[in-house]
């Protein structure tokens, strides 16, 4: 095996946190390499498939990842399940570069001041381990901001009372109101409630050397045809590489952080695209993973100083596993709805974030991405929808066009025992112990949703439903996760209830840092990835501050 | 008596079991005496009667004109390869639940029968002893499925035929501007 040339950071997986570490690392003069387990997709090799995207996977998906990377999942009952990509259990997000944000539906939230001081606000939650951020909103604000510009966001949330405040407005106008919106903002007004513009990272007008979007109908779990809409794929990635500091390496499979035996993180083991095992040494090492595979590569890095894995001393990494308890409700209405304008998603309320009866926090809620009509079926069902035969087909001719879902992500309560582990028996293709996913919601996620669905069905009931189909959350018995996955290796100040410290390195070790979603004590009633892309921001610019060049600290 | 009917079951199981390890893809995918990929000619006509009382043909065609059965053909011995045996024992059993109760295959009754038969089958309450092995509500859940993929979903994999269900919705076509085939990946180099 010829070695490796030497460099000052790896960065394994190249989704919102890692592709934005990577550009502020490589603009800052470090030499990086950037770690991906998929490939790089241009928005040509999306086959816009509706059975087989990221977003229904009845025949698999486009980006990725494959078969040879299973996960154990545990249901509420102990049964253990070994499943593939393609299942709902899974909790898959995109493997490719870019991660999850090429292929997303691109809601550019910010989390609202309370939302990063949770337990002040509303007390200790019997159950749940749910804690104040170590940093606030106002930390956070200029990186939210500087993510807004830098990756491009549009909408027009001036509207929102709830919103934190902005000191400046987002760099483009909204996409103009489809039909959805026509209809939902009055009625959102006549209830007193407080509509506007989702805000979203994808082109309006043409901005960043890209053009504006066009409305199509593939967006949410597609690649961008005319690449309008904004991921680290199209934006911090190619500047990352431009700078000439940034080597970006496609599917490889990091299988551990390697360690010395002063306890120092010195690389990363990794299998390349021939599989090759190759050791990438590094003076730091960013895990970028996802909450799902970050625990995991923490947890498969064991040594002599780690006999548990690195930055687990106190057995918190893998711990707390969120996603969104998604509820919501689908209507029927007399007019047509359906109007085939892209992305379908545009117009949310902040009423019910914060301050609802008899539970803690809440959500927004947001109208849904344009469905295919394979979406339609599988969406709207349940009681009073005929399932089959000639009333299904009576139903699809009169509703396809004729039918509307409000729906959004209420905040999950973190519980200690809904976590991420690696599994003792099963392997990847590589070798590596897969993750494996276990625990329960919390019962405020069942009290929330109640409400959040009833808002939801109010609404669509005022904007003229003739009939509503409420959802019915039951995921209280089993595992957490999704594409939302949040929380397993916890920001915090005191290293014996949090994994990572509020600049996002790891407690144990000075050259080791989480950035993605697992940092997130919780993870609002919204959206994460503009919050991961600021928490991304935020870490690398104290990292660039104090870094000392090569060994500086050895 | 009961003893002996276990055994049976369980010899059959067993005969199924090892049918199914002996059905890989190059066994149960390439039967010559079929016009199908996995089907044998009298599943898929089960198979065709049933899609068209899950999407009977009106004003506008049906899930089996529409090629129902060959998207369902081709995925079984693609992506849903681990449903073989599924198929394969729950359309036996619909025809032998079909037998119990009116002498004939499925295909052969008329549609007020087959729309009886297949709510008996979906409220796991059709007769026949194949229905021990598998449960007929989660069979006819699997066929319900698949056949709103196939009728709904794109042609390229096989059901969908000339796009009859967008054209059923009114649902504009092409699906991108300026993109006339959606399906078609430009051609990779090595």
């Amino acid at each position: 095996m010829m070695a490796l040339k030497h460099v000052n950071a790896v960065i394994v997986g190249s989704g919102a946190g890692g592709g934005v570490v990577a550009n502020e690392l490589a603009e800052a003069g470090l030499s990086v390499v950037l770690l991906e387990r998929g490939k790089w997709f241009t928005p040509f090799d999306d086959r816009k498939d509706d059975l087989r995207n990221q977003r229904t996977c009845a025949l698999g998906n486009s980006f990725g990842p494959d078969d040879r990377n299973p996960r154990v999942y545990v249901d509420g009952s102990g049964h253990e399940f070994t499943v593939d990509s393609r299942h709902w259990a899974y909790s898959n997000n995109a493997a490719c570069v870019g991660g999850g944000t090429l292929s997303y539906g691109a809601m550019a939230w910010r989390f609202m001041e309370d939302d990063f001081r949770l337990r002040t606000k509303y007390g200790t939650v019997a159950g749940s381990t749910l804690d104040d951020w170590p940093i606030s909103y106002w930390d956070l604000e200029p990186y939210y901001e500087k993510a807004e510009w830098e990756v491009g966001v549009s909408g027009d949330d001036s509207n929102n009372v709830f919103r934190a405040p902005r000191k400046r407005p987002l760099p483009m106008p909204p996409l103009p109101p489809n039909r959805d919106f026509q209809i939902l903002e009055p009625a959102a007004k006549r209830l007193g409630l407080h509509p506007f513009h989702i805000p979203m990272l994808r082109n309006s007008v043409p901005y960043n050397g890209r053009g504006a979007c066009m409305r199509c109908r593939w967006c949410v779990g597609y690649a961008c045809e005319v690449s309008a809409k904004c991921g680290t794929q199209n934006t911090v990635i190619p500047r990352a590489i431009a700078t000439g500091n940034c080597e970006l390496r496609t599917e490889c499979i990091a299988r551990e952080v390697l360690t010395d035996e002063r306890g120092r993180v010195r690389g990363v083991a990794y299998f390349d695209s021939n599989n090759r095992l190759q050791e990438q040494t590094s003076d730091l090492v960013v895990v970028s993973c996802s909450a799902v595979e970050s625990p995991r590569l923490l947890l498969n890095s064991r040594s002599r100083l780690f006999p548990n894995g690195l930055g687990n001393r106190y057995d918190w990494v893998g711990r707390n596993l969120q996603g969104h308890a998604y509820t919501g409700a689908a209507g029927l209405f007399e007019q047509e709805t359906y109007d085939d304008l892209g992305p379908g998603a545009s117009i949310a309320i902040c009423d019910f974030n914060h301050n609802n009866p008899g539970f803690v926090a809440g959500g927004l809620l947001a109208n849904e991405f344009l469905r295919s009509p394979y979406q339609v079926v599988t969406g709207i069902s349940g009681e009073g929808i005929p399932r089959w035969g000639q009333a299904h087909k009576d139903f699809m001719r009169r509703y396809f066009k004729r039918n509307m879902t409000v729906m959004g992500p209420m905040q999950e309560m973190p519980v200690f025992d809904s976590r991420v582990q690696v599994d003792p028996k099963v392997r990847d293709a590589w070798g590596i112990p897969v993750a494996r996913i276990s625990g329960r919601h919390h019962e405020n996620d069942l009290l929330g949703t109640r409400f959040m669905t009833q808002k939801a069905d109010a609404w669509l009931k005022e904007a003229g439903a003739i009939q509503t189909i409420p959802f019915h959350w039951t995921f209280l018995g089993i595992p957490s996760g999704g594409q939302h996955q949040a929380g397993t290796c916890r920001m915090g100040n005191d290293p014996q209830t949090s994994v990572v410290d509020k600049f996002c390195r790891v407690h144990d070790l000075d050259n080791l840092y989480v950035v993605d979603g697992s940092v997130h004590p919780n993870n609002g009633g919204f959206n994460p990835v503009l919050t991961i892309m600021a928490v991304a921001y935020h870490a690398s610019a104290n990292l660039v501050k104090t870094w000392k060049g090569i060994h500086g600290r050895a | 008596m009961d003893s002996v009917a276990k055994l049976n079951r369980r010899a059959f199981l067993q005969a199924a079991a090892a049918a199914a390890a002996a059905a890989g893809t190059t066994v149960a995918c390439s039967r010559n005496q079929s016009p199908w990929r996995f089907f044998s000619i009298d599943e898929a006509r089960t198979l065709a009667a049933m899609a068209d009382q899950i999407i009977p043909p009106d004003q506008d065609p049906g899930a089996s004109w529409a090629g129902v059965v060959n998207y369902i053909d081709r995925q079984l011995c693609g992506p849903y390869q681990n449903l073989q045996s599924i198929y394969r024992v729950g359309l036996a059993g619909v025809d032998q639940s079909s037998r119990a109760l009116h002498g004939k295959v499925f295909a052969d009754l008329d549609a007020t029968q087959q729309v009886a038969l297949l709510q008996l089958i979906e409220g796991n309450k059709a007769p026949g002893a194949i229905w021990k092995q598998i449960s007929s509500s989660d069979f006819f859940g699997y066929v319900v499925d698949h056949t709103m993929q196939g009728f709904y979903g794109d042609p390229r994999h096989g059901g969908n035929r000339e796009g009859v269900s967008w054209k059923m919705l009114n649902l504009p076509y092409p699906p991108i501007r300026g993109r006339l085939r959606p399906d078609e990946a430009k051609p990779r180099s090595g």
